[in-house]
């Protein structure tokens, strides 16, 4: 080693550690900062406007769904839509823009940071934004006098897991993805009938039992069955099978999403 | 600095690099010539340990890749040949924000971010958004961006492609800078010129396989004889079968322009007395011609 090495590369020490991803994570709250005013409108107006809309115009024609008011019942639901909407979202539309029209992650990969640093940052941030957007709905639902116990506060760290579920699985759809095109697809094709089938809008229970069995088979409506025990006080039971599915489809979303993802950048 | 031994790639049906070694020494600038689809980016890739290679070896900074390519990486700057700058933040926001991924503090990182924009000339646009630079400005701040770590080598995919001539002499002069400041640099290009100014060796890869390497100069002098003198106009190709064709040691019709190759061009300017009809250039044969003569001059897109 010459005095010149010495000094060339002195910076040169990657970082060990296994929170690399957080730098991801940073990076994204640094961009979500910026674009705060639009971000918030678009996650939360949405919901809330459903919320209003829907829970006091078509609760003032409904008796009580399932010993809840409508609105009780409609407002647990919208708080699952609201933590799925918005991370699907950011784990669709905003990390493709990073993959394909930024190449923000390939800059990344160029340096000491590998695909997973990138996929677990991604699915984690999708997550956070998924929360606070659900956590917003449980403040308004608070403010109208919709939760029942403190027990809600379980809630944010069921929402940062439903969290984590969606935008495990939306990364994966963006892996596979080579346009934007294939987001609406999934919306519509996969989102919107797992909604009708979740207990968001309106029980399931009525529904064909083939109906009724491919929604317990996907992790909304088991979200939605935790949110509404906890937010507004309707029956609970089987948490820890709720939890469980909720799990499942976060970890096989992460594990797929950093496959397909890892073959993409890297091949 | 680089050692690659018999680095193969495969992409279904196509090998698109096919058994590659290279050796570049510390503090020199080592190009990697070719037409498109020669595999330079995937040999570049490879080393950066971007992707796997089907066999070969690499050894990067002194590790080898891709076993710890994480490391070798800590110790590279890269400039990729498509712009990836964020859009979303500053000038100085891109600088800090790069460093962190290296695992640099953010004091650390912004310590640095003065003397890397006045080094890509760029002083007075700290706290720009992206979106208002020009391409040759996005450029030198990605040239900045790869200094963050003070890396000891540089790896540039093209780095001057699309610039304005002015442009692409202050890049020119930074990596002149780079290189006396005792870093390696490897970079691939589709300029001769640019290589031929920077290049202490040049390697010209042509499907998938490197098929001439050494010093530009010595290249030149190897394969190619010293004059060129190029024939266009009305009645070229009767010139070209009765004088050009017998009087250059090697020549040759490319659409209407006749390439004569010669060590002593006056036999060749003398025929073309006369001929007013016939337009010439006389000139040194340079790093093209040879690129021309090992790759052909056949289109690769």
């Amino acid at each position: 080693m010459t005095d010149r090495d010495a000094t060339l590369g002195a910076l040169a020490q990657p970082p060990a550690d296994r929170f690399r991803f957080v730098h991801v994570v940073h990076r994204n709250y640094l961009v979500w900062r910026q674009l705060l005013g639009s971000a918030l409108v678009g996650h939360l107006a949405d919901p809330l406007l459903w919320l209003v809309g829907f829970g006091f115009g078509i609760g003032s024609l409904l008796p009580t769904v399932g010993g809840l008011t409508y609105l009780e019942f409609l407002g647990s639901g919208m708080l699952c839509y609201s933590v799925m909407n918005s991370a699907s979202f950011e784990a669709l539309y905003s990390a493709f823009t990073r993959l394909k029209h930024q190449r923000t992650w390939e800059g990344i990969l160029h340096a000491p940071m590998t695909v997973t640093d990138i996929v677990v940052g991604e699915w984690v941030w999708a997550a956070l934004k998924g929360a606070l957007s659900g956590a917003a709905i449980l403040l308004v639902m608070a403010g109208l006098g919709l939760v029942k116990s403190f027990a809600a506060l379980w809630l944010l760290p069921i929402m940062l897991l439903v969290g984590l579920a969606f935008s495990g699985i939306a990364l994966v759809v963006t892996a596979l993805a080579k346009s934007y095109d294939l987001f609406t697809y999934y919306f519509s094709l996969f989102v919107m009938p797992m909604m009708l089938v979740s207990g968001v809008f309106f029980p399931a229970e009525q529904l064909p039992a083939v109906v009724r069995i491919a929604g317990e088979l996907l992790p909304l409506s088991h979200a939605t069955a935790l949110a509404r025990g906890l937010a507004v006080g309707a029956p609970l039971d089987n948490v820890a099978m709720h939890l469980l599915v909720i799990a499942i489809y976060a970890a096989l979303g992460l594990v797929f999403a950093n496959n397909l993802i890892g073959k993409r950048l890297t091949k | 600095m680089l050692k690659v031994d018999g680095l193969r790639k495969r992409y279904g049906d196509l090998e698109v690099v096919r058994g590659v070694s290279l050796r570049v020494a510390r503090g020199t600038c080592f190009g990697l010539l070719g037409p498109n689809g020669a595999g330079k980016t995937t040999t570049l890739r490879c080393c950066l340990g971007l992707t796997t290679p089907d066999s070969g070896t690499i050894e990067l900074a002194g590790v080898p890749v891709p076993a710890r390519a994480r490391e070798a990486r800590a110790r590279v700057g890269v400039v990729p040949q498509f712009d990836n700058l964020d859009p979303d933040f500053t000038v100085t926001e891109n600088l800090v924000m790069y460093g962190r991924y290296f695992g640099l503090s953010r004091r650390e990182c912004e310590a640095q971010v003065e003397r890397l924009l006045v080094f890509a000339g760029l002083g007075d646009k700290a706290k720009s958004p992206i979106e208002s630079l020009s391409g040759g400005m996005k450029r030198r701040l990605t040239l900045a961006r790869a200094m963050i770590n003070d890396p000891q080598i540089l790896f540039m995919d093209e780095p001057t492609t699309g610039l304005d001539p002015q442009a692409r002499h202050l890049v020119w002069d930074r990596l002149k800078t780079l290189l006396t400041e005792g870093r390696t640099l490897i970079l691939t290009t589709h300029f001769m010129d640019e290589a031929q100014r920077l290049c202490d060796r040049v390697a010209i890869m042509d499907k998938g396989v490197i098929i001439a390497e050494d010093a530009p100069h010595a290249l030149i002098d190897r394969e190619i004889e010293p004059a060129v003198i190029e024939v266009y106009g009305e009645g070229v190709e009767a010139w070209f079968e009765n004088a050009g064709k017998r009087l250059a040691e090697r020549s040759e019709l490319a659409g209407d322009t006749a390439f004569c190759y010669c060590h002593d061009p006056a036999p060749l300017l003398k025929s073309l007395e006369g001929l007013g009809e016939l337009r010439s250039l006389r000139r040194s044969a340079n790093l093209e011609d040879v690129f021309l003569k090992l790759t052909g001059r056949d289109l690769r897109d």
